[in-house]
């Protein structure tokens, strides 16, 4: 056993990114009420800081600390870098809204900088237990960023909820953790897949432990039949929050699921094969309750909300085909991620500046867009354009690349699966840019003409949306045209997890 | 000069291409300009398609203008492999053509101008990428780019048509097509995994046509394999191709589109999809494709036989040419099913001579629509006296398509015939029957439409413009100078014809 310190100081980030989060508590105690605007940008830069040092400190590292629960490497660099450049543009997308619409703004970033930690994280553990820990941190900081429109019933509906089931996701995983070391007697992933594949056979407690685990983590990101939350959370937090949820943690969780399984599950071979069909199921019906029922929403929350449980099934059927002999699945999962949360991104971006101009958020009420907003309706457009998987935008390559993966690993029902949920999905879709730019603009609320009831839709959309909307834009063609950068990448990070 | 073969077709795609995301950023939307700009770039691309096609080598043959740009090598092997052979040279032409054309009388759209050629020079763009592609991942990339704009470009700027009863809009139009498309090209993409998968499983995991091409001539795909999954290409791509049974989004979108988004339609994009089934579905399923022919065939023979009773019972002028287009790309699909050297280079000159023939009539009716706003052939009467050019284009245009001798439409269909009457005869007995047909509803429509005595109800209609005279003028040349010259076209059609597997 090795020295527990040796290599602290590889967890530097993190540790900086903790300070980071508590530097904003505290200045945010002796900053007067109207030169708050600071804190967002105290946040921002730090995290670009951190985005910088972490590369220059942390590339091609490849170490194991205390003893193995924690790993630095190209995977874990990879994910930190993700989230934390997602932090950098849901803070951009969210200042307006919170300096607007919420109180106790210091918190609301300081909280946002844990969760990010936590985040960073679940990217790095190769532990049951280190990894729940990471999990809870994160999904703390989101039950109370849930709940931060105090004033707004729905809001703290929604929180309420979000505990409820996050609390009972956390049980069952947590039991399906102290089942597997009851079994098993170990806990670090790698230790998992020895014990499993050494094992005379998979006794039924060890069976049900993982299981459990894997229900566990099906609850926190949604999937069918553990989906139910999602709609009801989505629809009443704030709506940075609602985005927030569905980029940031989602990602997370799908980085720590392809680490667990990659490197806890798949070395064991077929002893893996009973589970992956579950996920192949689950995926499968993600996949078809997500888009049907997507189908029959009037509200654009609710229906981003199953729209994300439809690309959770696209994204648990790369999490099925993940095997030993290819790094195809797992490069697929990884592009979908970073494909997926940045056409999300540019679409809550763009349904932020919509309710901030005029608090609106049902599909209708989106009608004439395109003639008093057209750069919004076309970020939207494009947006929904990649979500249903059509070139030149990421949606397409990223599905491509995915589908590929799954079909190669004798998946090719599921792919089929997959590719037909995608047509059903293009409609909802359709259905928004319809609205848009063919529908004429509804009257505002009570008659009378929509644009004098709300001005603000004649001006432009703040800089720092714009700012959003636009680099999101330009990556969403990037990764549709030329994502060979980004794959290199992501190989490099495959193959630090895979065995 | 060879170094133009090296980029040519990779400008073919990308002057389009830039074209359209450099508009985006134009300032004002219903500026003309946008349409300025517009010509400019189809004219580029127009130019370009003709250089392309006429030094096309056809004594050499085989593929030319190959050039490779890597793009995703490892383990997908997807590469943008650039090469057009004899099949897709007169295609890319035929794009060309239409696509000036249609923005030529483009002149008319005052909403949203810029928009407008955004997308349909983004719509282009797909087009010629799929003609020109050897890669499976980049074919299907461009079939849906050219597949996608077609929603908005008819549900913003399409027309809703009046039925008494009952309104077919725009927005029921663009949403059935866009739905059925892309319906079929999920088969075309399930298809698609599970040649690579296949290819895989032989150890040669690859997305380049060629390559696969390579392991169906080796015979290193199982037949049975073949027989599942060549229908997945035949339907996929056969919905674009207007095959009947999953034809109907096509007379529906037609009528609610635009003329020039028609003109490219009917024109060209139908044209992507009975190419798709010699590309992909015949190139790479050789011994599959053999064994569906005989249903391929019927189906074919359907198209021509319902599609022409259809457009006998239709009154909406653009309604009667959707269907004669169903009717028509019904020789299309019997000269493919036919396997037969003849009957393949038939078909190949019929989608070139249908897509010019059935731009000119979408654009002599936009015409007629802008200024009567209905085209209705009850209502109509007595053109001839008030608009004589577009009137006789209309006539010509109509006598290619019901397949008068001297004209385009004639040597085709001709070809189609002597290939169906060699493999499939009584089949080739129903698809002549068409042809007869065709003339009932053409003539009926010509008689009612221009002859006969002028409507009082429009005293001052007016004549084609000078510029869809223009146009019109261009298009009657090319079927003229394609029917009794035929031999520029055809000597590059039949060194493409030669190489198709089982020809």
């Amino acid at each position: 056993m090795n020295n527990l310190t040796d290599n602290l100081e590889l967890l530097t980030p993190e540790f900086a990114l903790a300070g980071l989060a508590f530097l904003v508590f505290v200045v945010d105690l002796f900053l007067p009420k109207d030169r708050k605007g600071f804190l967002p940008w105290l946040s921002i830069a730090g995290l670009l800081a951190l985005i910088a040092g972490s590369l220059v400190m942390l590339w091609d590292e490849e170490e194991l600390l205390y003893d193995g629960l924690l790993a630095v490497d190209a995977f874990a660099l990879f994910f930190k870098i993700f989230f934390m450049g997602l932090g950098v543009f849901i803070i951009l997308s969210s200042m307006d809204f919170v300096k607007n619409k919420l109180d106790h703004q210091g918190e609301f970033y300081g909280i946002l900088l844990f969760s990010i930690l936590g985040m960073n994280i679940m990217a790095q553990s190769r532990e049951l237990l280190t990894a729940y820990i990471a999990l809870e941190l994160l999904s703390f900081s989101l039950y109370v960023l849930a709940a931060y429109a105090k004033g707004d019933a729905r809001s703290n509906e929604s929180a309420l909820k979000y505990i409820i089931i996050g609390a009972v996701s956390s049980a069952i995983l947590l039991y399906g953790v102290s089942m597997v070391y009851s079994t098993v007697g170990v806990t670090k992933f790698d230790d998992i897949a020895s014990a499993l594949a050494l094992a005379a056979e998979v006794s039924p407690a060890l069976w049900v432990g993982v299981a459990l685990i894997l229900v566990g983590l099906m609850f926190k990101v949604s999937a069918v039949p553990f989906h139910m939350w999602a709609p009801d959370v989505y629809e009443g937090a704030p709506y940075p929050v609602t985005a927030y949820l569905a980029i940031g943690s989602k990602a997370a969780a799908f980085a720590l699921i392809l680490r667990l399984v990659a490197e806890g599950f798949v070395p064991a071979g077929d002893r893996w094969e009973q589970w992956q069909l579950i996920i192949a199921v689950l995926a499968g019906a993600s996949m078809l309750v997500g888009n049907f029922v997507a189908l029959a929403q009037k509200n654009l929350k609710r229906l981003m909300a199953y729209s994300s449980i439809g690309h959770v099934g696209f994204i648990l059927a790369g999490i099925a085909a993940l095997s030993s002999s290819s790094d195809l699945a797992s490069n697929g999962v990884m592009f979908y991620l970073v494909g997926y949360s940045i056409t999300n991104l540019v679409v809550f971006a763009a349904i932020i500046s919509f309710f901030n101009m005029t608090g609106k958020e049902m599909i209708a009420d989106l009608g004439g867009l395109a003639d008093h907003q057209p750069f919004l309706a076309a970020s939207m457009a494009m947006g929904m354009f990649s979500l249903a998987g059509l070139p030149i935008f990421a949606g397409f390559t990223i599905k491509f690349y995915l589908f590929t993966a799954v079909a190669t690993e004798g998946l090719l029902w599921l792919a089929g699966l997959a590719i037909f949920s995608s047509l059903i999905s293009l409609y909802y879709y359709l259905q928004i840019i319809r609205q848009m730019y063919i529908e004429p603009a509804p009257a505002a609320d009570g008659g009378g003409d929509l644009l004098q009831a709300h001005p603000a839709l004649t001006q432009r959309p703040s800089l720092t949306l714009l700012t959003v909307l636009g680099s999101g834009m330009a990556a969403i063609i990037w990764l549709g045209v030329y994502p060979k950068p980004l794959i290199d990448t992501i190989q490099a990070a495959s193959r630090a997890i895979l065995p | 000069m060879n170094d133009f073969n090296q980029v040519a077709l990779l400008l073919l795609i990308m002057v389009p291409l830039a074209g359209s995301l450099l508009m985006m950023f134009m300032p004002g939307e219903d500026k003309k300009e946008a349409w300025y700009f517009a010509i400019f770039v189809s004219g580029i691309s127009l130019a370009l398609s003709l250089i392309i096609f006429a030094r096309y080598d056809y004594d050499l043959g085989g593929f030319q203008f190959i050039r490779t740009y890597e793009w995703l090598p490892g383990p997908l092997d997807i590469n943008l492999s650039l090469g057009i052979d004899g099949i897709s040279a007169p295609l890319v032409l035929l794009n060309g053509i239409i696509l000036f054309g249609g923005v030529l009388i483009s002149q008319t759209i005052k909403h949203r101008t810029r928009d407008f050629f955004v997308l349909l020079l983004a719509l282009s763009a797909g087009v010629y990428g799929v003609f020109a592609v050897r890669d499976l991942f980049f074919l299907f990339f461009f079939y849906e780019l050219a597949v996608l704009p077609m929603y908005l470009l008819i549900g913003v700027w399409g027309s809703s048509t009046d039925f008494g009863t009952f309104l077919r809009t725009k927005e029921y139009g663009a949403m059935k097509l866009i739905l059925f498309l892309v319906a079929g090209s999920i088969l075309v993409w399930v298809g698609i995994l599970a040649v690579y998968v296949e290819a895989a499983n032989n150890g040669a995991a690859t997305f380049s046509l060629q390559g696969l091409g390579v392991l169906a001539q080796t015979g290193q795909f199982d037949p049975t394999f073949q027989t599942w999954v060549f229908p997945l290409f035949m339907v996929g791509f056969g919905v674009l191709a207007g095959l009947w049974p999953f034809h109907t989004w096509s007379p529906d979108g037609h009528v609610a589109a635009p003329t020039a988004v028609s003109m490219l339609h009917a024109g060209v994009l139908m044209k992507l999809g009975a190419y798709g089934i010699i590309r992909v579905g015949i190139f790479l399923l050789p011994e599959g494709a053999d064994n569906w022919m005989p249903v391929l065939v019927s189906l074919g023979a359907v198209n021509v036989i319902y599609g022409a009773v259809s457009a006998m019972s239709q009154k909406d002028l653009k309604y009667i040419i959707g269907y004669s287009s169903v009717s028509h790309m019904g020789y299309v699909i019997i000269g493919i099913a036919t396997l037969d050297n003849v009957g393949m280079g038939g078909a190949v000159l019929q989608m070139f001579s249908h897509g010019v023939m059935t731009g000119l009539m979408f654009l002599l009716v936009g015409a007629i629509y802008h200024q009567t706003h209905t085209r209705d052939i009850m209502v109509l009467k007595g053109l001839v006296g008030r608009m004589p050019v577009n009137s006789f284009f209309f006539a010509i245009a109509g006598l290619a398509s019901l397949g008068l001798p001297g004209l385009s439409g004639f040597v085709a269909e001709f070809m189609v015939f002597v290939g169906a009457f060699r493999t499939y005869m009584p089949l080739a007995i129903i698809a002549v029957i068409g042809a007869a047909l065709t003339a009932v509803y053409i003539l009926r429509l010509l008689a009612r439409t221009f002859l006969g005595e002028a409507d009082p109800q429009w005293p001052d209609l007016k004549d084609a413009s000078p510029i869809e005279m223009s146009v019109g003028a261009a298009f009657v040349g090319i079927i003229i100078f394609v029917g009794v010259w035929p031999e520029p076209l055809m000597r590059v059609i039949n060194v493409g014809v030669q190489t198709i597997p089982g020809v």
